[in-house]
């Protein structure tokens, strides 16, 4: 009798553990229950500290019982708690599952150069620069000859050009690719008189071998101002609010004289990345000669241009590795912007 | 161009650190793109041959015994021109050194101890490919040096070289004299210009040759000296030193010497030699046309009229400011030197090594218009120099062809007030005289201004700008302030096709449509898989184009869309759903082509994926047309949609849209891809597509006025009547809607049902429609609501045939 009454203290646990675990019907009561019977002073506990009462051989017995006993009952606590969190107890009956995927308008979107190159336009729009158009086949004479890019000017090998027609004989030179959005600021300002302020987004193209870092095709953002008065100071004020606006108040500018025929003096701006600087944008004082070509006064009018290449932005300004994905028109790259 | 500091040091003292040196030099123009140092050579150091034994094993190799400053260690060496008492390069076990045997330039290995045919070999005795300083690895490199051995490599050959990008207005930094101009000025520092002087004998250069200039416009200045009795050979070490270091092999010491002077001072110059040229008489004249001469390399060059060439009275003997002829070419037996140092017009001589695709080092510098006042001292410097290490003697004095002397631009008037216009601010006058002074612009105050004496080295100065940039970019950019941009803002001018393709984009978007971008110019061949519409224009041919994949300008957006098309069905799981609005091209004969922008969109594949609460449903007809409505709804427009003809779409499932509203203007077309142009892009799932024109949007946004988009909200009820019809398969929806909504009482008519087929007769379907009715006025009466729908039903039995299906 003595043997079995050592074992009887944990069936009985077992059953009253059971029962009680099965009427507990909220967190409170579960919880409750858990400090009742696994508690550190619950009543397994109890019978546990009990064993060194019993004979080694029994102890062994009714410890391995004890232990079985804590493992079942751990085991069905842990369920009913995450059946009763499941169930939340104040769900309705015709409760929906809130998790399943809604009803989303489908999405489509623009490309990233558009992206930036309004939001790049916005920015010059709002300093009272006017967004014009051009196209993207143009005449060599608006393309170099009146931005002060004559024919045989080593100037020339900094854009290698794609022509349509070299070697036409005419006042208008030969036909090409536009190489820059440049061509805009004869062609407006040979339409009205100043004051100017433009900028014509727009593709251009270069006769380059493409890489993960040139393409033959890109975008371009020509900006120009010309009046009475403007100077290097008003350049350099329109270009760091572009900066600020662009890249974010904190980031570090820099201008550096740099060479581009159709300005005087010259200017690339340059942000730091990464402790790196990075040429963004080339500028400048229009040069004299490209205002006497539209027969603008040059000692009347000054004004300042910029050209800035929305991909190059993109580029550092998402981390993308390689310029061919912008016109490969994979949904795999344009989706994510 | 590449500047090693050690050979600019001869000309300005470097006060600050080569990284601080690059920085001042970009900020002032000069861009450094990348500073490289060459003494980076671990366990690399100088070593004395003691002595040079044969190979027991092999007839080619050599066991060298080097002392390495500490002790005396075998090296097996290949090199056969080791020999006792050289002082080497003395590489030891652990030296990382360029791998002579690798394709790659770049690449390296690390000294292993090692056996070379049963001999241990403790080391190696290095060439100048192996220590990365040139690709030379015939012999080992034998260093001219007083070092003790054992001395660090880096100590003796050792050397930081700035790796400066040019920009195109900058001749006189194309010589190194030049970067030291700058960089004296940038640091503060005196700017040491190398030695012209030399001895001379009689009797006068001008009685041993003569020159003569036949086009003056292409050659304002020619000079010459005699140097005689030269003896050709291999340079001196410090100048092949110098002539690898800059990046160029030596060759002898003559030709080293012209290509000294020319990265020294960027005048290119040609020796001759003398007694190879006929009569001692040199013609600078143009080519006659046919003419050909044999270039230095061997190349036999036909010559235009507009080239200029270097000629006795017989014979061509060199390409002006191009390249020498190989008919009077110095070689070992020349002992007499005729040294050229001309000015040659910069466009023509940019045009001739075009022509001839013959690029050089020469023309790099003469392209850029270098001025007459340079020729000479260059000829001085380069003289002084074959004295020095050819010997010879030098004839007296020099022959000077100055025939464009007078026309050379001499001054620059700068004034105060265009300087502060220009830069918005005011720098001191003692600011501005000492920064030209400095950069060798003589100055004197003129008026209320300055006058600035343009140095031979400055061609690009020609206006006052120019010298405002020099002032501005020495005192720095960063002292101009920076204001908010001053000068009046220009009134605004309509620019709407802006907007509209702004709202088009953006409407294309709110339907589901991904933008894409596509290049403008395709493969003639790829392009023609798409029929375009019919008077498609000629299209514009590129004559150099990127690859035959873009040889001419796209006609359409179709080719490139439905590429993207194939391409995304392919690679993307969602439904693909494009449009592009881009440029497109025809030829207009003479001038600039046709020029205008389209846009097209594509529905492809799903038009919606399946999910737990929608099917799946495949892209066709009303996909695309729903796009162009949501389109039109955002211009505020309606469009008529007329089955029409188009020979990339499948007959039957095309409409041409025109707006009513602008007078009937054609926007374009709507449909579904032909299947055997589907076949030809690879595709296998049905793709509807549009094209519009933006132009004609443009002109439905110019009809729409403001006041057609609003009209004021009716207080009274309106209501809602649906009828049932069985009309002829012919009979059109639009026909319907048009009937119901000439009622007056009738505000809206919808086609919101169609059905075909059983249980109904042959050849019918039946149609339903919803009917609003509302009066401004009044709430209508039942009465009236029936009256105005029997009317309607009369009107569709009549005029269509159309009957109430019971």
């Amino acid at each position: 009798m003595t043997s079995t009454a050592s074992e009887d203290p944990i069936s009985a646990l077992r059953t009253e553990a059971v029962e009680q675990l099965s009427a507990a019907d909220s967190a409170d009561a579960l919880e409750s229950w858990r400090v009742e019977f696994l508690g550190r002073k619950g009543k397994l506990t109890g019978i546990l500290r009990n064993l060194g009462s019993l004979k080694p051989d029994q102890r062994r017995a009714a410890g391995a019982a004890a232990n079985r006993l804590k493992g079942e009952l751990e085991a069905a606590f842990e369920e009913k708690l995450t059946a009763s969190k499941r169930s939340g107890a104040s769900q309705p009956a015709d409760a929906i599952d809130v998790t399943l995927p809604g009803r989303r308008p489908r999405a489509g979107g623009l490309h990233p150069s558009t992206q930036i190159m309004r939001e790049m336009l916005d920015a010059f729009n709002e300093m009272g620069f006017q967004t014009v158009e051009g196209n993207e086949v143009e005449l060599e004479r608006y393309n170099f000859d009146m931005l002060n890019i004559p024919a045989d000017h080593p100037a020339r090998d900094m854009q290698d050009t794609i022509w349509i027609d070299r070697d036409r004989d005419s006042a208008d030179g030969g036909i090409l690719l536009r190489t820059q959005t440049s061509p805009m600021q004869p062609r407006i300002m040979e339409q009205q008189d100043p004051p100017v302020r433009i900028v014509s987004p727009g593709k251009c193209f270069r006769f380059e071998a493409t890489d993960a870092t040139h393409e033959w095709q890109f975008h371009q953002i020509e900006g120009l101002a010309v009046d009475e008065g403007l100077s290097f100071a008003d350049l350099k004020g329109t270009l760091y609010e572009f900066a600020r606006r662009i890249f974010g108040a904190d980031r570090k500018v820099r201008f550096r004289c740099d060479f581009f025929p159709f300005v005087e003096p010259g200017v690339d701006m340059s942000i730091d990345w990464d402790g790196r600087w990075v040429e963004i944008l080339g500028a400048g004082m229009v040069h004299p000669r490209v205002l006497s070509n539209v027969g603008y006064d040059p000692e009347k009018y000054t004004g300042f241009a910029f050209g800035v290449g929305p991909e190059r932005v993109a580029l550092l300004k998402y981390g993308i590795e390689d310029i061919r994905h912008f016109f490969s028109n994979d949904l795999r790259f344009l989706s994510q912007f | 161009m590449k500047v090693p500091l050690s050979w600019l040091k001869d000309y300005v003292d470097i006060t600050v650190s080569p990284e601080e040196l690059a920085h001042r030099l970009t900020m002032a123009g000069t861009e450094v793109e990348k500073i490289e140092r060459t003494a980076d050579w671990d366990n690399v150091v100088v070593g004395h041959v003691r002595a040079v034994n044969p190979h027991p094993n092999a007839d080619r190799l050599t066991l060298v015994t080097v002392f390495n400053g500490e002790e005396e260690v075998e090296v097996v060496c290949g090199a056969p021109n080791v020999a006792e008492g050289q002082t080497i390069a003395y590489a030891s076990v652990g030296a990382v050194l360029r791998d002579a045997y690798s394709d790659d330039p770049e690449a390296t290995r690390r000294l292993k101890k090692s056996k070379i045919r049963g001999v241990e070999s403790q080391g190696m005795v290095c060439s100048e490919k192996e220590l990365g300083l040139s690709d030379e690895h015939e012999g080992i490199l034998e260093l001219q040096t007083e070092a003790a051995p054992g001395t660090p490599l880096g100590e003796v050959l050792g050397d930081t070289v700035l790796e400066a990008e040019l920009t195109p207005n900058r001749p006189d930094c194309l010589g190194l004299v030049g970067i030291a101009r700058e960089v004296a000025v940038l640091t503060g520092q005196e700017l040491r210009l190398p030695p012209l002087d030399y001895s001379d004998e009689a009797p006068e250069a001008g009685s041993l040759a003569s020159v003569r200039i036949d086009d003056p416009d292409l050659c304002p200045r020619y000079t010459g000296a005699v140097i005689r009795g030269v003896k050709i050979g291999p340079s001196p070490a410090w100048l092949a030193d110098r002539i690898r270091a800059i990046g160029e092999r030596p060759i002898n010491n003559i030709v080293d010497v012209t290509n000294y002077v020319m990265f020294e001072l960027g005048q290119p110059l040609h020796a001759f030699d003398y007694d190879r040229v006929k009569d001692h008489e040199v013609i600078v004249r143009r080519a006659k046309p046919g003419e050909k001469i044999v270039t230095l390399d061997g190349e036999e060059r036909k010559l235009d009229e507009e080239m200029l060439l270097i000629a006795d009275p017989e014979k061509g003997i060199g390409l002006a400011g191009v390249m020498g002829g190989a008919n009077s070419e110095i070689d070992g037996a020349t002992t007499n030197v005729f040294l050229e140092s001309a000015t040659f017009n910069g466009s023509n001589n940019r045009r001739t090594s075009s022509v001839l695709g013959l690029r050089s080092q020469a023309t790099i510098r003469f392209e850029k218009g270098l001025r007459s006042g340079l020729s000479e001292v260059a000829l001085r410097r380069a003289t002084r120099l074959i004295l020095e290490v050819a010997g010879g003697t030098a004839a007296e004095g020099i022959i000077d062809a100055h025939p464009g002397k007078d026309a050379e631009q001499q001054t620059v008037s700068l004034s105060r007030e265009k300087l502060d216009r220009v830069i918005g601010t005011s720098f001191a006058d003692e600011k501005v005289t000492s920064t030209l002074s400095a950069l060798g612009f003589e100055v004197s105050s003129a008026g209320d201004g300055w006058e600035a004496q343009i140095p031979f080295w400055r061609p690009d100065v020609t206006i006052p700008e120019d010298l405002i940039e020099e002032i501005a970019r020495i005192v720095g950019y960063d002292e101009i302030p920076v204001t908010p941009p001053a000068g009046r803002v220009p009134s605004w001018q309509p620019r709407p096709e802006i907007g509209v393709r702004h709202r088009v984009s953006d409407a294309l978007v709110r339907a589901g449509m991904q933008e894409i971008i596509s290049y403008s110019a395709t493969n003639e061949t790829n392009e023609q898989r798409v029929p375009l519409q019919n008077g498609a224009l000629e299209s514009v041919r590129l004559m150099n184009p990127i690859s035959t994949d873009h040889a001419v300008m796209r006609r359409s957006l179709r080719e490139s869309l439905l590429n993207a098309v194939e391409r995304n069905l392919r690679t993307w799981r969602g439904p693909v759903a494009l449009f592009e609005a881009g440029h497109v091209f025809g030829s207009a004969g003479e001038g600039l082509p046709d020029e205008k922008v389209m846009v097209a969109g594509a529905f492809a594949g799903l038009s919606a994926e399946a999910s737990w609460t929608t099917q799946a449903k495949q892209a066709d007809f009303y996909d695309a047309k729903g796009a162009v409505e949501q389109l039109l709804a955002e211009l505020h427009a309606e469009g008529e949609f007329t089955a029409a003809e188009d020979p990339a779409l499948v007959p039957g499932r095309t409409a041409v849209i025109t707006v009513p509203l602008a007078g009937g203007v054609q926007l374009g077309v709507v449909g579904e891809v032909r299947p055997e142009v589907l076949e030809v892009f690879d595709i296998e799932v049905p793709v509807a597509m549009f094209e519009l024109e933006l132009d004609a949007l443009l002109s439905v946004t110019k009809a729409v006025a403001p006041a057609d988009i609003y009209s004021p909200i009716v207080r009274y009820q309106d209501s809602e009547r649906d009828l049932a019809l069985l009309v002829d398969r012919s009979v059109t929806a639009a026909e319907i809607v048009a009937i119901a909504r000439k009622n007056r009482l009738v505000t809206s008519a919808t086609v919101f049902d169609v059905f075909e087929g059983k249980g109904l007769p042959e050849g019918k379907k039946s149609l339903a429609v919803r009917i609003v009715y509302q009066s401004p006025n009044r709430t209508l009466t039942a009465d009236e609501l029936t009256k105005s729908e029997s009317a309607i039903l009369r009107a569709l039995e009549q005029q269509l045939g159309a009957t109430l299906r019971g």
